[in-house]
């Protein structure tokens, strides 16, 4: 191993390695800096990239790492700075010249044509030609070998529209994987996959690493950087924080170089508080297609946990429940029974729902801020038929006080925002249609650490004022750090409940993979 | 909550945010009037200004309707021959009640047109809404049915207003207010009441958010179906009004009343900065782009660079450079 050089930060002691200058770096990041305008998003990065490493880089939102991979691979140029591979000075002008230089880049979004086959999206753009036409039979060849090297089992001829998110994901990782490669990154993989999905990935990414591919990942989730990573590297406001070796540093460190300070724990404190009556009840509640005969009771003053695969239908249940699906069943609150055909009426009964999609489906993007917060309670807020805009702004204010968004003027569009300032506009949004019961599906998605401990804080808070939470979240450690009980779904029905000291990761996946595993048909797959 | 931070360096909402896209059109107008005065001085005269104005009020008043329209995400083909369709039935309802209730049948005929419009827009609406159909399929379905009725009732000739109403009616489109003509009158309050629909009520919202993204409404318990039905309907009103104002310019309802307007009413709310994908409307851009469209007609006329007959050309050629203009400014 290299030589390592000991520091001490806050009393705790972190350890930061130096440049090795006798391995060879395969590629190395001099100095990089990037700029738009007076706005300086990356500063001065020095990195270098080993074959057969894993090298994490974790930071907040906006820290720069995206801003970092889109220059590694060519997307954009830097400012400043300079890129080396093998030694020899290169500038990548389009993506195309890293590609071609074996950087291979999979994407965070999942970028696939829905209305083509696998195959066909495997070999986008460099389709095999024979005699001057498309070589269909060698490409389906091919790509089942390459899917199959991944794990993945999906037939060629399948449409990427009917396949599950993991598959599709796979299918995009074997994209990147089809050129010859040398360093492959990774922009959070594991944001659309639970479970066992993710483990799969790992997995792959060991075996790059054991190939001897050079591997650079990037994820908010620490635990997989912790059992993943040889080298970690902290980007904060834009600059190099350091370079640490993996196994040294504890998901609190990680955390606390990426923050610049100490975090309170992660989850607020539970309460010990008994939950009280009954305030939403679900019966036989079948959302055809996605969930069947769902039956379950929310109390005042209790955070409900939904635990399950991507797939298993938490979702679809709950837009079921808020009009916005078709489904059968009887939905009451607090004893009155609710009319779940339309969303209108759902939300004025109170419930109120925050979509795991906030980009599209929560927020206009494009629209101010003041529209936005007021969109699902126009008539609470506007009696009558006219728009009274300076209430609006007030309420504004109020929200932007209070869930502590931050921003540089109130002038500013939703889309303008970063993603957890934007959760937060959202979780104002539909608190001003004042719910009793408030449902969150996936409150943390795409959120840096600071953002989470604070929507914690506000879930907790919500319950406190007696209304009922719940949480649908594929992040097993979110739900059980908040939640009184969980219930898990599995394929579209409900597999069991968890409270107390029964709240284990481990009791929670066995519910929601048991079957599945039997099978080795892991969720997510219709 | 716990946690609470200082807002003292935020900035406040302007209360007039004004862009490119809000300023364009009337800047265009602008330029275009300058080069008409530099080619023939004639045409800034109040009586040219007036007539190329007057000529307008139609597509303007239309083209306020289809701003809603469009705002919500839909559009509208139909709006040319349903114009038509409506000249003509005001006309015959007109005619056949002139005996018996002399004058009378004048207003008793614009509320027909009015009911009538209120009808073709509601159809369009439920058909796209209901029905689930594309826009431009179902739009382009109606224009073929109001086109074909006219056609038929006028039995491929025309319509005339009966003599003993033409007088009377006359001043709707050829009178004065105050020295200013009725159908910019009336066009201005249409785009005024429009504007306030669109700016001040709680509908407009509702419009620009479906507009933008039909998710994000549903999630927010907006009814994309009311919504939009209901601004189908304004549509038909406006075309309604339209074709109240177009009734003594010619005295007649003809097979070709109304041909191509479709064209210029979109092509008036595309220059007028409305993105034809939906979101916000810009009701005056509407209005400023009827008259854009207007005058380089007129432009043409006076000049001699290019053959009038080419007008509908030029227009086809300012809607998709509109539209190039809104794809690059993205």
């Amino acid at each position: 191993m290299s030589s390592v050089l000991s520091i001490e930060r806050e009393g705790e002691r972190v350890v930061a390695q130096k440049a090795d200058p006798l391995r060879h770096s395969l590629l190395r990041a001099e100095g990089v800096s990037k700029q738009y305008g007076p706005v300086t998003v990356l500063s001065d990065v020095t990195l270098d990239i080993l074959p057969g490493e894993i090298h994490a880089i974790i930071g907040e939102n906006g820290a720069g790492k995206s801003t970092f991979m889109r220059l590694l691979s060519g997307y954009i140029e830097p400012t400043a700075g300079t890129l080396a591979l093998n030694g020899e000075h290169v500038r990548f002008a389009k993506p195309e010249q890293a590609q071609d230089a074996g950087i291979a880049l999979v994407h965070q979004e999942i970028l696939l044509a829905e209305a083509l086959t696998v195959a066909e999206n495997l070999f986008l753009g460099r389709e095999l030609m024979r005699n001057g036409v498309v070589d269909d039979r060698t490409m389906r060849r091919l790509a089942t070998e390459k899917l199959a090297e991944l794990g993945c089992l999906v037939s060629p001829n399948a449409l990427v529209r009917n396949i599950a998110l993991a598959d599709r994901q796979l299918v995009q990782i074997a994209r990147a994987l089809l050129d010859d490669y040398r360093i492959v990154i990774f922009d959070e993989p594991t944001a659309v996959l639970t479970g066992e999905e993710v483990e799969r990935l790992l997995a792959i990414i060991l075996q790059l690493k054991e190939q001897g591919a050079a591997v650079l990942y990037i994820s908010h989730r620490l635990d997989e950087v912790q059992r993943l990573a040889d080298k970690v590297t902290v980007l904060r406001d834009g600059k190099k924080i350091g370079t640490y070796p993996g196994r040294t540093l504890s998901q609190m460190d990680m955390a606390r170089l990426m923050v610049g300070r100490d975090l309170a724990a992660l989850y607020p404190e539970k309460r010990t508080k008994a939950a009280g009556e009954a305030m939403l009840t679900v019966r036989d509640l079948s959302v055809p297609g996605f969930a069947k005969n769902i039956s379950f009771q929310a109390h005042k003053s209790e955070i409900l946990g939904f635990a399950g695969m991507i797939g298993a239908g938490r979702t679809e249940l709950f837009e079921g429940i808020m009009g916005l699906r078709p489904a059968t069943g009887t939905v009451e609150l607090e004893g009155k029974p609710i009319n779940i055909r339309s969303p209108r009426a759902v939300l004025d009964a109170g419930i109120g729902y925050l979509t795991e999609d906030r980009k599209g489906k929560g927020l206009l993007l494009h629209e101010r801020l003041a529209p936005n917060l007021t969109l699902s309670a126009l008539t609470r807020f506007h009696p009558g038929i006219f728009l009274r805009r300076s209430r609006e702004q007030d309420a504004l204010r109020t929200a932007v006080e209070q869930y502590d968004i931050r921003l540089k003027s109130f002038g500013v569009k939703a889309g303008q925002l970063s993603g957890g300032n934007q959760q937060k506009l959202l979780l104002a949004k539909v608190l001003l249609t004042t719910p009793s019961v408030v449902v969150i599906d996936e409150p943390t998605r795409g959120i840096d650490i600071a953002n989470k401990a604070q929507i914690y804080a506000f879930i907790q808070s919500l319950v406190a004022e007696g209304k009922a939470c719940i949480v649908i979240s594929s992040e097993m450690q979110e739900l059980i750090g908040i939640c009184d009980r969980i219930l898990v779904m599995r394929e579209g029905r409900l597999r069991g409940e968890v409270s107390g000291d029964a709240m284990t990761e481990h009791n929670v996946a066995l519910l929601a993979i048991s079957d599945a595993a039997a099978d080795g048909n892991v969720g997510g797959r219709k | 909550m716990t946690i609470m931070v200082n807002s003292t360096a935020i900035r406040p909402e302007r209360e007039w945010n004004i862009g490119w896209t809000d300023v364009g059109p009337f800047v265009a107008l602008i330029v275009l009037m300058l080069i008409g005065f530099l080619i023939n001085p004639d045409f800034l005269s109040a009586t040219n200004l007036g007539n190329v104005i007057t000529r307008s009020a139609f597509i303007a008043i239309i083209a306020v309707g289809a701003t809603f329209v469009i705002s919500c995400g839909g559009l509208d083909l139909s709006v040319g021959s349903m114009a038509a369709f409506i000249t003509g039935i005001t006309i015959l309802f007109m005619n056949r009640m002139a005996p018996d209730w002399g004058m009378m049948a004048i207003p008793a005929g614009m509320m027909v047109a009015i009911v009538v419009g209120l009808f073709c827009g509601l159809m369009n609406g439920l058909i796209v809404t209901i029905g689930r159909i594309e826009p431009f399929i179902a739009t382009l379905g109606t224009m073929g049915i109001f086109r074909a009725l006219i056609t038929y009732m006028s039995d491929g000739g025309s319509i005339p207003i009966d003599r003993s109403l033409r007088d009377a009616y006359r001043p709707v489109y050829f009178g004065t207010f105050a020295g200013i003509p009725l159908p910019i009158i009336i066009s201005v309050a249409v785009a005024a009441v429009a504007s306030f629909i669109l700016y001040k009520m709680k509908y407009g919202r509702k419009c620009a958010a479906v507009g933008a993204n039909e998710d994000v409404a549903r999630y927010s318990g907006i009814s994309i179906i009311k919504t939009r039905t209901i601004a189908y309907t304004i549509q038909g009103a406006c075309v309604a009004i339209a074709a109240i104002c177009y009734v003594p310019r010619l005295g007649a309802a003809t097979p070709t009343t109304g041909v191509l307007w479709e064209l210029q009413v979109i092509t008036a709310v595309v220059i007028g900065g409305t993105a034809l994908r939906g979101g916000k409307g810009h009701v005056w851009g509407t209005v400023a782009g009827a008259v854009i469209l207007e005058l380089i007609a007129n432009l043409m006329v006076l000049s001699d660079f290019v053959s009038e007959y080419l007008v509908a050309g030029v227009q086809g050629v300012i809607i998709i450079i509109a539209m190039l203009i809104q794809r690059f400014s993205k």
